[in-house]
């Protein structure tokens, strides 16, 4: 690996995170202006400062302001989950929501809704539990020896079939007012988000960010082959192992907050590496997660429908399968 | 195990699986008659079959469960012989209609069916239902052939799964706008035998007579596929075409069993995998036996769906992917463990 190399990777990460910083930070700011009352930049700049008039000040701050930031959070916590599964199983199509994690949540807060009728933080600790029951129960049917890819993606394929039909059944035996409830939720949405749910959110992106940057090295021996990165010195089940638990607490951290948004975590990652040229790089992928759902909720909120828009979940799952089109298309010009 | 003595796929094996798997679907279609919400034993389902009118008011119910055990059995054939096709033609032992999104795209297209040109009967949905599934599978296909390697199980599985991700964030796009929508929506996706009367399972039936006569007719060109698309091309087969082929049969019978009783995961899958063990791999020996193990596994689905949690009914596509998943995960296992042995051996 040559230095000016290298220094050029370097540079053009650094531009791809400067413009995607700056596209967030646009979309951010029509977040805030627009609405049934529109914000000028210097009512936002006065609200964010501590000052501003009532309406509009509370519009902000309780509901345009929590939506960025769950948008914020939520994709660069998602991003970071897909990249990581993806880079561990060498497959871009291996993330989190794909294999099952996403489903986990999805069918311990539908019984949590309709079941035992909980709310709030309640709900949250459910979907919580569930996404993590769901990555403990995949890991633990792909242990053991041998190749553990594709074990791990088909066991989760197979019990996140499993669960769906559990949530469908749910749906026919309540009411079609909580079911169109449960409807919203499973499909994911940063409006209507309370800030402490944030600032829990917040303070477990820090240590398992920190923990995914922990793993990036180990990550890149592993993809140079078992034998290889056995012979340099990693402990390769463990890194395994690590990578799978982080991925899957980073993910189920986000579904809890904003529900499972679809493909989130499949796209960004990929998405990122076409960004930066072919070569992957995790910081980039999570600030592109964090772009594409504040985009995704400003288009979501203000271009599709009336009132309230449509959940931002639906605009990032359609996307995703064109994603997944040009992905594959891309993958024959390599070959 | 007497079995034991005699090779896999002899003619006497299969007489004998063939001869099993009867007794065991006159079984299974006599307790769908028999249980539900009033029972009777077997003996008064035979009496009442035989002249309902003698049985008192037994003739009456098990007369109104002929419809639902009907269309179980055609389901169960056809969704199995599905599989068994599809698994033979991708050489995918994963294939099944479920994880290869058919179901997804026969949703979105009952959906939009539904909300955009106000459809409410069941009968012209089931056609939504057909060009679904067919317009998946053909998507799901030509996405896993691409790249290198063509379509290996893992694309195959994962493509699938995210294709169906994909329009089944569409479908609840649709289902968000309107709560007409989503009250036809949630019952028809949990599957059900009892949707349809008799005369309308006509048209359905004919279709899925048609891909399976496509399908039974195929089985032997895929045995010779199985050998390697050069060996069968040498052979006189024509690969591209025999897929084809293949998948055309496997859209209309997928899409005929979704048309009697909505999607139904998991049968499919786990039906030509019991089978194997027992009869080998050939697709012509295979292939007929699907349709025979197919109805036992939906009609007994179905009738421990009546009263394995009362008052209410668990619907059959509930039952299927409950009972089918925890059966995938051992298969995963199996085929793991039996991979490592032959990479052992060698």
């Amino acid at each position: 690996m040559s230095g000016a190399r290298s220094a050029g990777r370097a540079r053009r990460a650094g531009l791809a995170t400067l413009a995607l910083l700056v596209l967030t930070l646009l979309a951010a700011l029509a977040r805030l202006a627009l609405g049934s009352r529109i914000a000028t930049p210097a009512d936002i700049v006065e609200v964010l400062t501590g000052g501003g008039r009532g309406a509009l000040r509370f519009m902000i701050l309780e509901d345009r302001l929590p939506a960025v930031v769950a948008g914020v959070l939520s994709g660069a916590a998602l991003a970071l989950a897909g990249g990581l599964f993806q880079r561990l199983l060498r497959n871009p199509l291996a993330s989190p929501d794909v294999i099952g994690v996403g489903y986990g949540a999805s069918a311990a807060t539908v019984v949590g809704l309709l079941v035992f009728g909980l709310s709030g933080p309640a709900l949250t600790a459910a979907s919580l539990l569930g996404a993590l029951a769901v990555a403990g129960a995949i890991l633990a049917m792909a242990s053991g020896r041998g190749e553990m890819g594709t074990r791990l993606v088909l066991s989760g394929i197979a019990i996140g079939a499993a669960l769906a039909a559990v949530v469908n059944l749910l749906l026919t035996r309540t009411d079609v007012r909580s079911a169109a409830d449960a409807l919203r939720w499973l499909t994911g949405s940063v409006s209507d988000t309370a800030w402490g749910a944030l600032g829990w959110l917040a303070a477990a992106l820090v240590p398992l960010g920190l923990a995914a940057a922990g793993l990036t090295r180990p990550l890149r021996l592993l993809e140079l082959g078992d034998d290889v990165a056995r012979a340099l010195g990693t402990r390769v089940t463990a890194v395994r192992v690590g990578v799978v638990a982080v991925g899957a607490a980073l993910c189920a951290a986000a579904v809890a907050v904003v529900g499972p948004l679809s493909f989130v975590a499949f796209m960004c990652h990929p998405l990122a590496t076409r960004l930066l040229g072919g070569r992957g790089n995790l910081a980039v992928t999570a600030v592109t997660g964090s772009a594409l759902v504040v985009v995704a909720d400003v288009a979501a909120t203000h271009l599709f429908g009336i009132g309230n828009g449509v959940p931002v979940g639906v605009l990032t799952g359609a996307l995703g399968a064109v994603v997944l089109l040009v992905l594959l298309s891309k993958e024959r010009g390599r070959a | 195990m007497s079995l034991g003595a005699r090779p896999r796929g002899s003619a006497g094996r299969v007489t004998l699986v063939a001869a099993a798997l009867l007794v065991l679907l006159a079984l299974a279609a006599g307790a769908s008659l028999a249980v539900g919400a009033r029972a009777y034993s077997l003996e008064q389902v035979w009496r009442a079959l035989l002249d309902p009118t003698a049985a008192g008011d037994a003739g009456v119910v098990v007369r109104s469960r002929l419809p639902r055990t009907l269309n179980g059995a055609l389901v169960g054939a056809a969704l199995a012989l599905c599989g068994a096709l599809m698994q033979a033609a991708t050489r995918n032992p994963l294939a099944d209609a479920g994880l290869l999104g058919l179901n997804a795209g026969s949703a979105l297209a009952v959906v939009t069916g539904i909300g955009v040109f106000g459809l409410g009967a069941v009968s012209p949905l089931s056609w939504f239902a057909l060009a679904g599934a067919a317009v998946a599978a053909i998507l799901v296909h030509a996405i896993a052939a691409r790249g290198a390697g063509g379509a290996t199980p893992l694309k195959l599985a994962l493509a699938g799964a995210a294709l169906g991700a994909g329009l089944a964030s569409v479908t609840q796009a649709v289902l968000l706008r309107g709560q007409d929508e989503l009250e036809a929506f949630r019952f028809w996706q949990v599957g059900s035998l009892a949707a349809r009367e008799p005369g309308q399972v006509l048209v359905p039936g004919l279709v899925l007579a048609l891909g399976a006569g496509l399908a039974l007719f195929c089985s032997p060109a895929l045995d010779r596929l199985a050998l390697g698309d050069d060996v069968a091309a040498s052979l006189g087969t024509h690969p591209a075409r025999v897929r084809g082929l293949a998948l055309a049969a496997a859209v209309l019978l997928a899409g005929a069993a979704t048309t009697i009783a909505g999607p139904i995961a998991f049968v499919g899958l786990v039906v030509p995998h019991a089978l194997r063990p027992l009869v080998g791999n050939r697709q012509g020996v295979l292939a007929p036996l699907t349709l025979l193990a197919g109805p036992v596994l939906v009609l007994a689905a179905d009738t421990i769906g009546r009263v394995v949690a009362p008052p209410g009914e668990v619907p059959v596509g509930v039952m299927t992917a409950l009972a089918g998943a925890p059966v995938f995960l051992v298969l995963i296992r199996l085929t793991g463990r039996g991979a490592r042995r032959r990479e052992a051996l060698a």
